[in-house]
Parts: C-alpha cells; structure tokens; sequence
C-alpha cells in the first residue's frame, strides 16, 4: 500500500496531467470526480499539490513536510490514489477475462478416443473429429466431449446381495448368476440426447435381458454348456432394445462370471459332483481289475499251454519230475515228521509236533495231510 | 448530463446487469435434450424443440429462442428417453403361483403442452405412470400362468402391457417405448424354500442315480473280465483235464507251503506217501 502511494503519484502524475490538459476521457473523469465527490473531503487536492511540490520544489521545502503529507494521503484517502489507475486498467482486465474466456472456450483438444459434439446455441451443429478444434466462443458454441472408444463395464448381479443374483430359469430352478457388460459409444450424439441416464438404461436392459434369456434354458445349460450361447443371446437383445432407444451405445459383450447353484442348494450339487466322482472312480478300479484278470488268465493259459506242450512230449517223466520238484520245494522248508507204523495206528502227540505259533488253517490242513498220508 | 451517468461505474454495472437480465429474459437457449413450453400468463402459447419422429439433431426446434420478457415464463420438459420403474409386486399367475415382479417402462414425453396440462411437472408424469404400470402388468400377468413368463410369449405380454399403458400416457403427453419386466422370482419364505428343496431333492435323486449307474457298469465290467477269464482258461486247461488237475495242485502245493508263506507248517509223513516211495528202498 505504501509503495503504491508512492510509486503511483510519480508515475502517473504526468500521464494523468496531459490528458487532462487535452481533456481527454481520463483528464475528464478525474475532474469530475474531483468535483463530485473530492469536494468536501478534498481528498484529491493533496497529491496534485503534492506532486506540484515534490516536482517543483520538494527539496525547496522541508522533506518532513513532505513525509508527513504522505503519510497523511495514506491515512486519510488511501483507496482514493487508486482509483485513477483502477478505471485505466478495465478495459485490459475485460479484455484479458475475455481473451481467456475465448481461448478456453472456442479451442478444443480432442483426443483420439473421443468427439466433441458442438452446439450452436443449443442446437446441434456438428461432431469434432480427434485433434485440435475451433469452435466460437461460449455462449454461442458449447462442446461436449464425449469418449467413444472407451470401453466401459458395467457389472451385474455379482455386486449385490444374495437375492439380486438370483435367476430363474426355464425348468423352474434358480441359478446364482454374475456377469458384466461391456459397452461404448457408437454415435456421440444420439448417446449424448436421447438417454436420459445411460449407465442405468444399460444395467435395466440388461438385467431384463439376462433374465428373459435365461429363462428359456435349462438349469445344466445355464450352469455350463450353455454359457456361449446365453452370452451371445443376451448381447443380441440387449443391443436391439438399446437401438429400440435409439440410444447411440454398442454392446460389446456380455460375460457370465459365474453362473452357480444358490447357497442353499449348493452342497446337494456338489453332492452330485462327488457321486460323479465316486461313479468314475468305482469305473476306474473295475476296469483294473478287469486288466489284471485278463493278464493274468492269459499268463496262466500261455504257461499251462507251454507246460503242457512239452508234457505232452514224454507224459510220464514230465509228470514225475514236476512232481519231485514242487514236493522238494515245498517239503524243504518246512517241520517234517515221518511215521512208519504199517499196520498200527500211530499216536500222535500233536502238542508236540506243534510249533508254539502254528495256525488252525496249517493244523486243518495237516491232519488231512496225516488223513491223506494215512491211506 | 446523460454521458457523465454513463461513465459512472455503478450506473453501468446496474446497466448491464438490467440489459444482461432482459436479453436472458428475452432469448432462451433451448437445448437438443429439451423441449420448452412458453407461459403467457400460466397459459402455454407456444411450444419449442417439441418431439418429432425421426428428426436429425441440428434440424430440431433447439436454438435460440425469442419471448416476452417478464410474461412468458418457459417450463423444461426433457426429451430423451426416460424411465419409471416399478417397485417390486407379487403377482398371482392363474395358476395360483406368486411371483415376485418388478418392471420398467421408457417413455418420451411426445406432447409437452398436453404433459404440462395434465400433469404439470415430469415427476407427476412419472408418479402417475407407475401404479398403472403395476396395475397392468398384474391384469395381464393374472391372466396367465407363471411358467408364461418364462417362455417366448413373455413378449407377447409386454406388448399387451406396452399398450394398456400408452393408453394412459397419452393422456400425459407421453409415449411408452417399451415395458419389460427385469425379474421374476420367487417370493422369499415358502416358495422359494419349497423351490430349493426341489432343487436339492433332484441333485439328491441325479447323486444316487449316478452312483447306482457307475456301480452298475463297474460289476458289469468286472463280471465280463472274469468270464473272458475264465473263457481263456477253459480254452487253454480244456485240452488235458487230467494233466491240468495235477498242474494246479503242483502249483496249489508251492503256494500254499511256500516257506515264506503266512504261518509255519509242519509235515507229518505216512511213510507210505508217494514221495516216499523211494525212500523205503523197493
């Protein structure tokens, strides 16, 4: 504020003078001013004599005089001083608050996935393509600048409570369903004027699509196999109601994310899963069972067929030799007790003869042995 | 006198703002997305930029537009697309199943003096529009059975919807579009508990019916590997019995006194066995 007292009468003395002297418009309003409203407070008589006096003679008389006038301007009329140079610098504030007010509203950017739609005072004019636009300022050309490649999802059902996911579908089941919709703009001006609230117009259609598809599948189709095609169905009707409107957008797809048995039913489903399991499984073991079966009939056939065939060769030295083998085999490692006793029956004291850890099958199987010995 | 007004700056702040509040009460700016209903007095005298089938934008009645400072008063009416949804209704089908529904209609306002006249404001639009939204998709619906809604001929009923509702709405000046119906479920509690018991009642049955299928092909495969077994056995032992018996037991006997075998054996020998034929020395 002191700076500019002081800098301001310096400066702009002679400039305010000149007009003045010419009657020029500034000269004349300060006069006029000065006449109007100067008069009883005489608030502008001081710095002109102050000038005069700094000018002509501030040295002449004492500079506390001058101090002191200053100080008193600065007290006394301290807005005042301004006032000249406020009513010169208008016209430049109007015009630079204009020339911004031009440059930010008639040059348009557009970037590449974008249209600026134009409207000459609110009438639609034309569509402004990527790059760099001109368009006339404000109030008489607004833009609005719409993306149109950018693609937009809008996710459906997955997002909700419990409830909102469920779908019915054709057999009468309920289905726990996700999915999401893919969208752009395919003509900004249509996008721009004929929906009211497109984001919602899309999530209604869709969900009413969605449903309306789902509708007339089966339950298994719409939980797996059939997922490609409702998908496909559900983009198709959705984008013939959304042309319907006229509405400018484009369906780029829709996606089941998930598509699942509700909670309350979800362990019976995944019993079935289990049963499958359990059924592949049960499958599995039996045709094992089969492939061991069959090898081995047909190892044993092929090795009877070679022992046989050489039996057949020379009957009776084969069958005594293999008879002699497996009795060596078989008597070599084990307890042998031979009873000779022709003619007398033989007393067996079988505790005896028993090993401490011996079997009832081995004994079973030893006195018929004894029994078979016998005769 | 009159310049020195002029010059001074409250005098013409005052100016403009006068001249600045009668060209914005003289011209109006009518947008692509309004339509505008100009008031003489509360009396509509003129309509702009009102809905035209098939009209490109840039040759509609926006623009700017010219009325009586301080006697016309202009009443928006939006022209795009909107839409009025209805809460959610149970519905009786004719075969006496509930069903949960809820529906939204798009409409345009078509004919803003006759909207502004019947209803005055949009949102009264809207607000009449629903309940007979709901009161024609219950006449239509309990007209049907339920499992209609879930086949092509849900169509069918939106139209018939579609155009008990543009009755009404074109006493509003508006234009129903189109009548969907977003879902249609199963009221909560009994119904949709009685649903999912079938549900799981199905998985159950599709459970045992699975199991009981792959128990069934697993012994059917077992029982055929055992008769091919027993086919090759029969085909190969066939061609000497008596040569076969002794074969088996030979192997019978290795196995069952195999010395690594389960249990210790103990042999006890008449000395009149047939092994023992040479051991006796004749």
């Amino acid at each position: 504020m002191d700076s500019q007292t002081k800098q301001w009468p310096a400066r702009r003395g002679p400039g305010t003078r000149l007009p003045m002297a010419e009657g020029g418009p500034w000269g004349d309003r300060d006069e006029n001013g000065e006449k109007k409203r100067g008069g009883p407070r005489n608030p502008w008589t001081p710095p002109p004599r102050g000038e005069d006096g700094g000018k002509g003679g501030g040295r002449g008389p004492s500079a506390i005089d001058e101090l002191l006038r200053r100080a008193r301007e600065t007290f006394g009329g301290g807005g005042l001083p301004e006032r000249p140079s406020a009513r010169t610098l208008w016209p430049y504030i109007v015009g630079g608050v204009l020339l911004i007010w031009i440059a930010t509203t008639s040059f348009h950017s557009i970037g590449a996935k974008e249209r600026g739609i134009v409207s000459f005072l609110g009438s639609y004019s034309r569509e402004l393509s990527p790059g760099f636009n001109m368009t006339l300022p404000a109030p008489l050309e607004s833009v609005t600048v719409v993306d149109v490649a950018e693609i937009r999802t809008i996710d459906l059902g997955s997002a909700g409570d419990e409830s909102q996911k469920l779908v019915l579908t054709g057999d009468q089941n309920i289905i726990n369903l996700g999915y999401s919709v893919r969208w752009n703009i395919r003509n900004a001006e249509q996008y721009a004027f004929q929906i009211a609230e497109p984001e919602d117009t899309i999530k209604e259609v869709a969900d009413s699509a969605m449903r309306a598809v789902v509708a007339t599948v089966s339950l298994s189709d719409a939980l797996g196999a059939g997922r490609n095609a409702i998908e496909a169905q559900v983009q198709n009707r959705i984008q013939e109601i959304l042309d319907g409107y006229g509405s400018g957008i484009l369906i780029q797809g829709v996606a089941i994310k998930q598509a699942d048995p509700p909670e309350a039913v979800i362990e019976a489903f995944k019993d079935v899963t289990a049963a499958q399991q359990a059924s592949e499984s049960a499958l599995n073991q039996a045709r094992a069972y089969a492939q061991q079966i069959a090898a081995q009939s047909q190892g044993e056939a092929a090795a009877f067929d070679l022992a046989y065939e050489q039996y057949r060769l020379a009957p009776d030295v084969t069958r005594r030799r293999m008879y002699y083998e497996t009795m060596e085999k078989v008597l070599s490692g084990v307890n042998k007790t031979i009873v000779e006793a022709n003619g007398v029956t033989p007393y067996l004291p079988l505790p005896a003869v028993r090993p401490p850890a011996r079997t009832t099958t081995v004994e079973a199987t030893q006195s018929q042995g004894q029994q078979g010995g016998g005769q | 006198m009159n310049g020195l007004t002029l010059r001074n700056p409250i005098t013409l702040a005052v100016l403009a703002t006068v001249l600045l509040f009668l060209i914005g009460s003289t011209f109006a700016i009518v947008p692509e997305t309004r339509q505008a209903v100009v008031l003489r007095f509360g009396e509509p005298v003129r309509i702009y930029n009102s809905y035209k089938t098939n009209e490109a934008f840039g040759h509609t009645g926006a623009g700017l537009k010219v009325r009586m400072p301080f006697l016309d008063q202009i009443i928006w009416i939006d022209k795009r697309v909107q839409s009025v949804t209805m809460e959610r209704q149970q519905v009786l089908s004719t075969d006496q199943l509930r069903l949960q529904v809820d529906a939204f209609a798009r409409y345009r306002i078509i004919d803003p003096q006759q909207m502004y006249r019947s209803a005055g404001t949009e949102e009264r639009v809207a607000d009449a529009l629903r309940p007979i939204l709901g009161s024609a998709l219950r006449n239509e619906l309990g007209k049907r059975t339920a499992q209609t809604l879930l086949t092509p001929e849900r169509g069918e009923v939106m139209s018939n919807i579609r155009r008990s509702l543009n009755r009404v709405a074109r006493q509003y000046g508006a234009e129903i579009i189109d009548v969907r119906i977003m879902r249609a479920d199963l009221p909560d509690g009994a119904p949709l508990q009685g649903a999912f018991q079938r549900m799981r009642t199905a998985r159950e049955q599709e459970a045992l019916t699975i199991r009981a299928e792959g128990a069934r092909r697993a012994r059917l495969i077992q029982a055929q590997a055992d008769a091919e077994a027993a086919k090759v056995y029969a085909a190969s032992f066939g061609k000497d019995p008596q040569f076969y018996d002794f074969y088996r037991a030979m192997q019978s006997y290795r196995l069952t006194f195999a010395p690594d075998a389960s249990g210790e054996t103990t042999a006890v020998l008449s000395a009149d066995n047939d092994y023992l034929r040479q051991f006796r020395g004749h």
